[in-house]
């Protein structure tokens, strides 16, 4: 096994909505270099919970980097800036002994900060209730292959499907705009036959959903394709801004 | 449908209307509506300023050459206002909808974060944070504004009291041949010598050393603005990407040292 690490952490910590806040620091003493970053917030909060101190708040759920909760701004970049890695999939092997690191919710209008590290992601929800989703008949499962998908469409719509709605895109974003998190959603279901009857509809409603929860205007910084832990390609974004104009085009209002 | 009957008989123009109607306000109210804005609007600067950029350039072809192109511009009667109303309206709604997006995303955004970027993988770094040229894009946009403002002044309206040649641009004239100096003209009838104008314009350093400036935070502008016009629009993807963003900063610095050689070579005495 490889060293033991010290480290000490600056987290913000914040006790509700309209608490103002502050950043608190902590050591975290014995750190395994192959333990996830929230397996060492985790040990952090057993100490915490010993000595009788109210334990850090984090969102956390699948810890495999797929249900998307686990959002944390770690030294500046959304889920720490490793490449397609969410924090609960970052090893503490990445970090170097007695560095400072520093913990911090994601910022954005849309976001506000529930607790400690825990935002509230709902604006994510309304936007997809708004057209995220197709609409189908109720009954029998149909006939597998039944509906004809080209290979290259189903690849595309495949990979806009993967993103997980952790909203790191808007933590990194410099204008805490949701258009790589609405694109994505967008693109996926207008690759597919599926998708097409709402086509229109879902593109003006999900974007007029998105502006109405105050996320900024992308200025094409690329900021949240680099810490997307999908990878989810800047193209789906240009692919929106057609899909709008289409639907601009085509039926003027949902 | 009482209403729409009594508009058009049923024939479908109050649908075509209502539709026109939604589509205009979907421009304008909506965040995609008005990127889509500010890049048509940015397109269009972008073909005045290089067609005015050729323009000038005639400037090496010596007096004739530029005195005649300005004569026929003028010449041009109702087609000139046209083009400059036209213009005032991209650079309005490109303005408008700057000031509307930029304050949006400092909304947005209130709370910044506490530690400076420092990726696990220290290479990211540069992808993770904008670059210079994207978060200065408003800046560097209204710096141009006031600039293209005072050379309105300078070389359109000619106000003696800005010009710093302590020389009246109103009483340059040149002679039906384009190149003779001519003393006394008359407005509208005799044609005015913008190679003349130019020569004493940029004779002064500080008005050269400001337009050098300008221009550079114009290409600067463009540099960042061209490559995402193409992104606003929508028909970037990764396969073209890097041949826009190409384009991107060859024409921006083309378009620089297109500008720049006017002022340069009157301060080394080329032009004279
Ligand atoms: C000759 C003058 C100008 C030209 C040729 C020009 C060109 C452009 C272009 C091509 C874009 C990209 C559009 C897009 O994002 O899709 C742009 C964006 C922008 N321009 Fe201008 N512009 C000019 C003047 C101005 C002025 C006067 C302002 C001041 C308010 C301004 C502010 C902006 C801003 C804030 C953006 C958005 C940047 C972004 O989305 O990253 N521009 N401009
Ligand atoms: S686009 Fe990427 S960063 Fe944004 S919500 Fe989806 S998975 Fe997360
Ligand atoms: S906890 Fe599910 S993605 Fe990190």
């Amino acid at each position: 096994m490889d060293k033991l690490m010290n480290l000490k952490l600056k987290v913000w910590r914040q006790d509700n909505a309209d608490d103002v806040g502050r950043f608190e620091e902590y050591e975290a003493h014995d750190i395994s270099p192959d333990m996830s970053f929230l397996e060492m917030l985790d040990v952090v909060n057993e100490g915490l919970i010993e000595s009788g101190k109210e334990p850090i708040a984090f969102d956390s759920d699948c810890r495999e980097g797929i249900c998307g909760t686990c959002s944390m701004v770690i030294n500046g970049a959304a889920h720490g800036g490793q490449k397609g890695t969410t924090a609960c999939q970052l090893h503490m092997r990445h970090f170097s002994d007695g560095m400072t690191i520093t913990v911090e919710p994601w910022r954005a209008t849309a976001f506000p900060v529930h607790r400690d590290l825990v935002v509230d992601r709902t604006a994510f929800d309304r936007i997809q209730q708004k057209g995220g989703f197709i609409s189908v008949r109720t009954g029998s499962v149909p006939d597998a292959n039944a509906i004809p998908v080209p290979k290259d469409q189903s690849d595309l719509a495949m990979d806009a499907a993967q993103c997980i709605g952790c909203g790191a895109c808007v933590a990194a974003c410099k204008n805490a705009s949701a258009m790589l998190f609405v694109a994505a959603k967008i693109s996926h279901l207008s690759l597919v036959p599926q998708g097409q009857p709402e086509r229109e509809r879902r593109a003006l409603a999900m974007v007029k959903q998105m502006d109405d929860e105050g996320f900024g205007n992308c200025t094409v910084t690329g900021s949240c394709e680099a810490v997307c832990p999908k990878e989810i390609s800047l193209d789906f974004i240009a692919r929106m801004n057609r899909e709008y104009g289409r639907a601009l085009i085509k039926k003027g209002t949902i | 449908m009482e209403l729409r009957n009594s508009i058009d008989g049923g024939r479908g123009l109050y649908d075509t209307f209502v539709q026109l109607m939604d589509f205009i306000t979907g421009i304008f109210k909506t965040s995609l509506g008005r990127k889509y804005l500010m890049a048509i609007t940015g397109a269009g600067l972008f073909g005045f300023v290089v067609m005015h950029m050729l323009g000038n350039l005639l400037v090496f072809a010596g007096p004739a050459a530029i005195n005649e192109y300005a004569a026929k511009l003028q010449g041009l009667g109702p087609l000139l206002w046209v083009a400059r109303i036209g213009l005032l309206g991209m650079v309005g709604l490109h303005i408008w909808s700057a000031i509307k997006l930029t304050s949006e995303n400092r909304e947005a955004r209130t709370v910044e974060y506490d530690a400076a970027v420092e990726p696990v993988d220290a290479h990211r770094r540069g992808d993770i944070v904008a670059k210079f040229a994207a978060r200065t894009m408003i800046f560097s946009g209204l710096i141009i504004a006031a600039f293209a403002f005072y050379h309105l002044a300078h070389y359109t309206w000619k106000v003696p009291q800005i010009n710093g040649a302590g020389a009246d641009f109103e009483l340059f004239y040149v002679a039906a041949d384009f190149t003779t100096t001519l003393e006394g003209g008359e407005e509208g009838k005799d044609h005015a010598d913008i190679f003349k104008m130019i020569v004493t314009g940029f004779k002064v350093p500080a008005v050269s050393v400001f337009y050098v400036v300008a221009v550079g935070l114009l290409c600067f502008h463009l540099s960042h603005g061209l490559s995402a016009m193409f992104q606003s629009l929508g028909v970037k993807n990764k396969n073209i990407a890097p041949w826009m963003d190409r384009f991107a900063v060859c024409a921006s610095a083309l378009i620089f040292l297109g500008y720049i050689s006017i002022p340069v070579c009157v301060l080394a005495g080329f032009i004279k």
